[in-house]
C-alpha cells in the first residue's frame, strides 16, 4: 500500500462539486505536484489531506492509517501557507519551536531541533528576529523549517512561492526541493505555475473541473499530453489541421508534405482532418538532415529572450510560435523575413477532442 | 460546541440590550391607568421647553459642525500635504478629549474664562454658547479628526493638489472645491456622529447653565414619572436616525464608486 | 547658493503657520483649561504655592469616592471588555449566520452613544422600582428584587446600566482586531499540532493583547468621566468623583475652591496613569510590530 493515498475524494460547497472523484496514490518520499488553474480543485484536496475541510466522501489514508475524521492538530502533517503564516508575535526561534512546544517536548529538546533546522534553512544567524525583520523568501524558509520541525509524515505546500518575486522564487524551490530529497518526506505541493511544478516534481498531477486529467511525471505531462486541457496547460503548443492519408501506418498530410505520427494505428478514416500540435522547440530553423518535412513560414514576430529567442510565424497557414537557441555568430531573423523551418511527425501530440 | 457558546454569548447580549429598550417603551406608554396611551409623548410635545431646548441644541450641533470641520479638515490637509512631522503631536491633541473628562475641560472653562479673566466669555450668553460651541468642538475632535483623516487616506492629496495649483487655483478654492467635496463622506459621517454626541450631551451645558436638551431631560427625569421614558424612547430615535444617516452615506458613497 | 540656507529657516515657521488655528484652538479650549486646573492644584486662594489642596483630598468622603469610581470604572470597563469580546467572537468566528453582524454593528454605534440622560431613565424604566422586569419577576415568580438586595441606585446597579454603552464599544473596536486575526495562523497552529485553546493562548491572545489593552483603557477612561448617567439615575448624593466634582462647580460644596481644583487634578492623573500604563505596556508587547 502506498503511504498516502486519496480514494474516491469528494467535496461539494453548497451546490458546488469542487472536488469530483479524486483518487491519487504517493509512494514513501516522493514530490507530487497539483497543477491546474485557479478554482480547479487543487487547493480543496490539500486542505482536506491537512483536515481543515473534511470530504464529502471518500477517505484518506496516511501510512496505512485511516485519517479521514481525524482533526487536523492530530494527523502530524507539515504546511507552508502562501503567505504570511508564520506566527507575527513570536521570534523565529520560538515560531519554529512551536509545533515541538504544544506536543510539550522539553527545552533542551527543542531549542536543539530549533538550531538544527535554522542550520538546514542557512538562516542558523536570525533566531530572534521577528517576521517582520525579515523578508519575504526568508520568511517563507521559517515557514518551512516550522513545518518540519516537529518531524511530520507527510509535508504540504500551498503555494508557498507565489507571493514572492522571480528570483526568490527559483532559488527557494530549489532549496525546498534539495531538503525534501535530503529528508526523503513525503511532500504534496499545489501551485499554478507549470514551469515551477515540473521542475521539481517527481510526478504532477494535472486537475481541471475538480478532477486529475493526467497523472505522470513531468516529462511524460510535457511530452505526451493526454488531453487537450493538459497540453494547453502545460507549456505553449502550436496546433494544425492535418489530413490522415492512412490510418494504419500513421500516414498524414500537412501543407502536401507527409508525416509519420507515433499514436498509429489512427481512429479516424483516410481524408478526414485531425488536430494535431507541436510544441515550439519541435518547429526547427533550417534545413536538418533528420526531419521529415520542410515548410517555409514568414517571420511576424521576434522576441529575444536572452538563451532562447521565441518568434512568431505564419506556418502553413497557422499562427505558430517557434523557439531557438540563441547563438551568438548568428542573429535572429528578422521580422518580414521568410525563414526554412524543419520538422518531424514523431515530435507531433495527438490532440483527443 | 463553538457554536452553542456563540449563541449563548450572542444571545445572551441581545436579551441584555433589548430588554431596557422594551422597557422605557413599554413604561413610556403606561401613563394612563389600565391602558396603553401615548399621553406622555403628547405631553412632552406639548411642553413649550421641550421644544425650545431641542432647538437650541439643534443650533448648537450645527455651529459645532461648523467650527469642527473649518478646523479639522484643513488641518487635517495641510498635515498630510507638507507636515507629516506634525502628525503625532496633531493624533495626541485630538485623542486627548478621550483621556480628559469633560466635566473637568468644563470645569477648566468656567475658571479659565471667567467675569474677570483676558476673555471673559462667561459673562454673556453669546459668549457662553461660543464656549459651549468650543467645548463640543473638542468632545467631537477625536472622532471628526479620526474619520477625515482616513478620508483623506483614500485620496491622493499630493497630486490633486498640485493639479489644482496647475490650473491656478488658490488655497481657499483647493480646499473648498477640491479637498472638501472629496472628503464629504467623512465629514458627513463625522458631522452625524457629532450631532448624536451634542443633542444628549448634559455636563457641559449644566455647568454652563445653558437651556440645552440635556439638562432639560434632566430636569424632567427628576421632577415626572411617565415623560422621562418617552424622552428616552424620542432620545433613542435620534441616535438611531443619526446612525443610519451616517451609514447611508457611507453606503451610498460606495455604492457611487463602484459604479464609476 | 549661499541663499539655501536662509531660505530654508524662512520656509519651516511658514509651514507650521497651516496648522496655526487648530494649536490656538487646542491650547485655548484644551490645553489652557487642563494647565488652569493642573495649577490651580497646587494654589492657595491667593495664588501662592501648596501642597495643602491635595492633602486635603484625604478625607474619609472623598477618599471612599475615589476608591468607588476607580472600582466602578474598573469593573465596567472588564465586564465591557470581556463580554464584548465574547460577542464580538461569537459573531467574528461562532458560526453565526452572515446577516447578524452588520446589525450588531450598527445596533453598537447606537448604543455607545445612547449614554446619559435617557439611558439612565431606560434602566430606571427597566430595573427601577415599579420597572418592567422588576415587576415581571415580582409578579410572575414571585422574586423581589429589592428583597434581595438589588437596587438599580448602588453600585451593582450603575455598573449594569454602564455596560449598555461599554459593551457597544467593545464591540466596535475589536471586531475589526479580529477580522485582521488571519485564517492561516489559526490553521498553521492547528497542523503543527495545536489545540483550540493554545491556538488562543499561544498566538490569538498575544496578537490581540495591545488592541485589548487600548480598549480597556478608553472604556476605564469613559466610565471614569462619566457624569450624566450617573446623575440622572442617583441625583447628586452618589458618592463618586465626579458627581462631587459636578457638585462641587455648582455650588463649592466643599468650602474650598481650590479643593475643587485638587479633585479635578486627580481625575486627569488617574485618567493620564491608566494611559500611560497603557502605552507602557504595549510598547512592551508590541516588539513585534514595525
Amino acid at each position: 500500500m502506498s503511504f498516502l493515498t486519496m480514494t474516491h475524494l469528494e467535496k461539494i460547497f453548497g451546490q458546488n462539486r469542487v472536488v469530483k472523484d479524486f483518487s491519487l496514490s504517493v509512494e514513501k518520499g516522493e514530490f507530487i505536484s497539483l497543477l491546474g488553474p485557479s478554482g480547479c480543485g487543487k487547493t480543496t484536496v490539500l486542505r482536506m489531506v491537512a483536515g481543515f475541510e473534511s470530504p464529502s466522501a471518500g477517505g484518506i489514508t496516511i501510512d496505512g492509517k485511516d485519517v479521514t475524521g481525524l482533526k487536523a492538530n492530530s494527523r502530524n502533517i507539515g504546511m507552508m501557507f502562501q503567505a504570511y503564516a508564520l506566527f507575527p508575535n513570536m521570534t523565529v526561534a520560538d515560531n519554529v519551536a512551536f509545533g515541538l512546544k504544544v506536543k510539550g517536548a522539553p527545552k533542551a529538546e527543542r531549542d536543539a531541533r530549533v538550531a538544527e533546522m535554522l542550520a538546514l534553512i542557512g538562516l542558523a544567524d536570525l533566531g530572534g528576529r521577528f517576521p517582520f525583520q525579515l523578508s519575504g523568501g526568508q520568511q517563507q524558509r521559517v515557514a518551512l523549517a516550522r513545518a518540519l520541525a516537529p518531524r511530520p509524515s507527510v509535508l504540504l505546500l500551498d503555494e508557498p512561492l507565489s507571493a514572492l518575486d522571480a528570483k526568490v522564487r527559483v532559488s527557494l524551490r530549489n532549496q525546498i526541493r534539495q531538503i525534501q530529497q535530503e529528508l526523503g518526506i513525503t511532500t504534496i505541493f499545489v501551485t499554478h505555475d507549470q514551469e515551477e511544478a515540473m521542475s521539481i516534481s517527481d510526478r504532477i498531477v494535472v486537475m481541471n473541473g475538480g478532477v486529475a486529467d493526467q497523472v505522470g511525471a513531468p516529462f511524460e505531462i510535457y511530452n505526451r499530453p493526454r488531453t487537450r486541457f493538459v497540453a494547453n496547460f502545460v507549456g505553449t503548443l502550436n496546433t494544425f489541421e492535418v489530413e490522415v492519408a492512412d490510418p494504419a501506418s500513421g500516414r498524414v498530410m500537412l501543407a502536401g508534405q507527409g508525416l509519420t505520427l507515433p499514436d498509429a494505428p489512427l481512429a479516424a478514416r483516410a481524408g478526414e482532418t485531425l488536430s494535431v500540435a507541436l510544441r515550439p522547440e519541435a518547429l526547427r530553423l533550417g534545413r536538418l538532415p533528420d526531419a521529415e518535412a520542410l515548410l517555409t513560414a514568414k517571420v511576424t514576430d521576434v522576441h529575444f529572450m536572452g538563451s532562447v529567442i521565441r518568434l512568431k510565424a505564419d506556418l502553413a497557414g497557422a499562427a505558430v510560435s517557434l523557439d531557438t537557441f540563441n547563438r551568438p555568430d548568428t542573429p535572429p531573423p528578422v521580422v518580414g523575413s521568410e525563414v526554412e523551418v524543419s520538422l518531424s511527425g514523431r515530435d507531433f501530440i495527438l490532440l483527443q477532442a | 460546541m463553538t457554536r452553542f457558546f456563540a449563541w449563548g454569548a450572542f444571545l445572551f447580549g441581545c436579551l441584555y440590550f433589548l430588554l431596557p429598550l422594551v422597557g422605557m417603551t413599554e413604561f413610556s406608554l403606561k401613563m394612563r391607568r389600565g391602558e396603553y396611551s401615548f399621553d406622555a409623548y403628547r405631553r412632552v410635545f406639548e411642553d413649550q421647553r421641550f421644544w425650545d431646548t431641542f432647538s437650541y441644541s439643534l443650533i448648537l450641533s450645527a455651529a459645532t459642525i461648523v467650527v469642527g470641520v473649518l478646523l479639522v479638515v484643513p488641518t487635517a490637509y495641510w498635515v498630510r500635504l507638507k507636515l507629516p512631522q506634525a502628525r503625532p503631536v496633531i493624533e495626541f491633541i485630538t485623542l486627548l478629549p478621550l483621556v480628559i473628562p469633560a466635566i473637568v475641560i468644563v470645569f477648566g472653562y468656567i475658571r479659565l474664562y471667567n467675569t474677570s479673566s483676558f476673555l471673559p466669555l462667561t459673562g454673556s450668553a453669546l459668549g457662553t454658547d461660543i464656549l459651549l460651541t468650543m467645548g463640543y468642538t473638542t468632545l467631537a475632535l477625536p472622532y471628526m479628526y479620526r474619520s477625515v483623516d482616513t478620508g483623506l487616506r483614500t485620496i491622493d492629496v499630493t497630486t490633486l493638489t498640485e493639479a489644482a495649483q496647475s490650473l491656478g487655483a488658490g488655497w481657499i478654492t483647493i480646499l473648498a472645491r477640491i479637498i472638501l467635496p472629496n472628503v464629504m463622506v467623512a465629514v458627513l459621517s463625522g458631522a452625524f456622529l457629532t450631532l448624536a454626541i451634542v443633542l444628549g450631551e448634559f455636563t457641559m451645558a449644566a455647568l454652563l447653565n445653558r437651556p440645552a436638551f440635556g439638562p432639560f431631560m434632566q430636569l424632567l427625569g427628576a421632577n415626572r414619572a411617565y415623560e422621562p421614558p418617552a424622552l428616552a424612547v424620542i432620545a433613542f430615535a435620534i441616535t438611531w436616525g443619526c446612525m443610519g444617516l451616517m451609514q447611508l452615506v457611507t453606503r451610498f458613497s460606495k455604492h457611487e464608486r463602484a459604479k464609476a | 547658493m549661499p541663499k539655501q540656507p536662509g531660505g530654508q529657516r524662512l520656509r519651516l515657521p511658514l509651514e507650521w503657520l497651516g496648522i496655526l488655528p487648530f494649536m490656538i484652538f487646542a491650547v485655548l479650549f484644551l490645553i489652557l483649561p487642563t494647565m488652569k486646573i493642573v495649577i490651580g492644584a497646587f494654589q492657595t486662594a491667593d495664588g501662592s504655592f501648596t501642597l495643602q489642596n491635595l492633602i486635603d483630598l484625604n478625607t474619609d468622603s472623598i477618599r471612599s469616592a475615589y476608591w468607588t469610581s476607580l472600582k466602578l470604572s474598573f469593573v465596567t470597563a472588564l465586564l465591557g471588555c470581556a463580554i464584548g469580546f465574547a460577542m464580538a467572537a461569537a459573531v467574528v468566528f461562532g458560526g453565526l449566520p452572515k446577516g447578524v453582524r452588520n446589525p450588531l454593528v450598527t445596533f453598537s454605534g447606537v448604543a455607545s452613544n445612547f449614554a446619559g440622560v435617557p439611558l439612565a431613565f431606560a434602566f430606571i424604566a427597566t430595573l427601577g422600582p415599579v420597572g418592567l422586569v422588576t415587576v415581571w419577576l415580582r409578579t410572575e415568580f414571585g422574586i423581589n428584587l429589592r428583597a434581595m438586595g438589588f437596587n438599580l441606585l448602588s453600585f451593582w446597579g450603575l455598573v449594569i446600566t454602564y455596560l449598555f454603552f461599554q459593551i457597544p464599544l467593545m464591540i466596535l473596536i475589536i471586531i475589526p482586531a479580529l477580522d485582521g486575526l488571519k485564517r492561516e495562523w489559526r490553521e498553521a497552529a492547528a497542523v503543527l499540532g495545536a489545540t483550540g485553546a493554545q491556538y488562543w493562548r499561544m498566538v490569538a491572545l498575544p496578537i490581540l493583547f495591545p488592541s485589548l489593552l487600548g480598549t480597556f483603557a478608553l472604556l476605564f477612561a469613559n466610565a471614569f468621566g462619566a457624569v450624566a448617567t450617573a446623575f440622572a439615575l442617583t441625583g447628586p448624593q452618589l458618592n463618586i468623583v465626579p458627581i462631587k466634582l459636578f457638585a462641587q462647580i455648582r455650588g463649592d460644596v466643599l468650602g474650598n475652591p481650590n479643593l475643587g481644583y485638587a479633585l479635578a487634578f486627580g481625575m486627569i492623573v488617574i485618567t493620564a496613569l491608566a494611559n500611560f500604563l497603557y502605552i507602557w505596556l504595549r510598547v512592551r508587547s508590541e516588539r513585534w510590530l514595525k
